[in-house]
């Protein structure tokens, strides 16, 4: 049953992004501690790695002989490894904490979008997955996505990480402009 | 479940309940962001950033860990950085937040789920020609900012954390 109520709260303002994201900040110090300790290697958090995993776990079922022999899979190694895990912990994090605060909802279209392209979800899908392709051909060319770089890297004062952030908004930034300008 | 798994997926949990909770998990927190009209992500990316920063160079400086730095391919952080911008827009997730976003129900994120595992698809096939080319021009290294301007990494860090101190009070500043 819908009510006005939880409508409300499932636009309730959450934790303060400077406070969640300091966490973050303490996760990730944790975090390159415990695996060191636990695993030998320094570990620092990441996501688009693991994309290519899973896309070479899905190829390897209908050709297993490509995978083992492309270059690129071999270099990544087509294994579930500890980011992998951590990519599916992100879902069930955030399952559980919409939950708890009563903010998951269940929504095919983003409020932003829906104003600007209209309720059509299949326009949608079809953006978020050749947005999704794109970005991914992009992360791997750039080795890292805004976890990666945007956070291990610059955390580390990485130089790439600097300039790969300011390319990742800065062209982010022309194209959303670009996607929400004034119609007419 | 070998012990990587295992830590893998409680600092998965933690990392997306952290995500969730500062909102930053929503395509209108994103495409505000890049809209330059909510500066909720960098509220969260810039804390988190200056206080990881500090403690990572200090466990880095006791020997405690090893930094991985990723290296400066020109080509490979220009194209790459630009072709990723383009398709964050496009998207409206990234692609730790849209795993995220699928929790927190937002389950049309699943299309750019499914659409970076393909482009992860299309990257390993493309890789031959991606290395003879764009990842081919200039590879500077694994170089970190302090060593190449020269500066000592602590005034480094310093300065960081006070730039990003005024951008947040500049922020609030503005209500954005």
């Amino acid at each position: 049953m819908i009510n006005p109520e939880q409508t409300k709260v499932s636009g309730s303002k959450g934790w303060s992004p400077y406070l969640a994201g300091a966490l973050v900040g303490v996760l990730a110090i944790v975090s390159v501690y415990l695996t060191t300790v636990y695993m030998g290697k320094s570990t620092y958090l990441g996501a688009s790695t693991t994309f290519v995993r899973a896309a070479g776990l899905a190829v390897q079922v209908v050709d297993p002989s490509y995978v083992a022999q492309n270059a690129y899979y071999i270099k990544e190694k087509v294994v579930i490894d500890w980011q992998f895990l951590m990519v599916i912990g992100i879902f069930f994090g955030a399952l559980l904490s919409s939950k708890m605060d009563g903010s998951f909802k269940i929504e095919s279209l983003p409020p932003l979008w829906k104003k600007q392209f209209g309720s059509s979800v299949p326009k949608r899908s079809v953006y978020a997955f050749a947005g999704g392709i794109l970005a991914m051909i992009g992360a791997r060319l750039a080795d890292g996505c805004p976890s990666g770089h945007g956070l291990s890297g610059m955390m580390q004062l990485s130089v790439s990480s600097f300039v790969a952030l300011a390319m990742f908004f800065g062209f982010g930034v022309i194209v959303a402009n670009f996607m929400y300008r004034k119609a007419g | 479940m070998s012990i990587d798994q295992l830590l893998g997926l409680a600092t998965g949990i933690i990392f997306g309940f952290l995500l969730q909770k500062g909102r930053v998990l929503r395509y209108d927190k994103q495409v505000g962001a890049l809209l330059l009209k909510d500066m909720t992500i960098f509220k969260f990316m810039l804390s988190a950033i200056v206080v990881g920063m500090f403690g990572i160079l200090a466990m880095h400086e006791m020997g405690l860990i090893t930094l991985s730095l990723k290296a400066m391919n020109v080509g490979g952080i220009l194209v790459g950085g630009a072709l990723f911008g383009v398709g964050w827009a496009v998207l409206g997730y990234c692609p730790g937040t849209s795993v995220g976003a699928v929790g927190e129900g937002r389950w049309t994120a699943i299309f750019g789920v499914i659409g970076m595992v393909v482009g992860a698809g299309i990257y390993a096939q493309m890789y031959p020609f991606f290395k003879s080319t764009v990842l081919a021009w200039s590879d500077l290294g694994k170089i970190s900012l302090p060593e190449t301007i020269s500066i000592n990494q602590w005034v480094v860090a310093v300065i960081f954390a006070l730039i990003t101190l005024g951008l947040f009070r500049w922020f609030e500043k503005k209500g954005l």
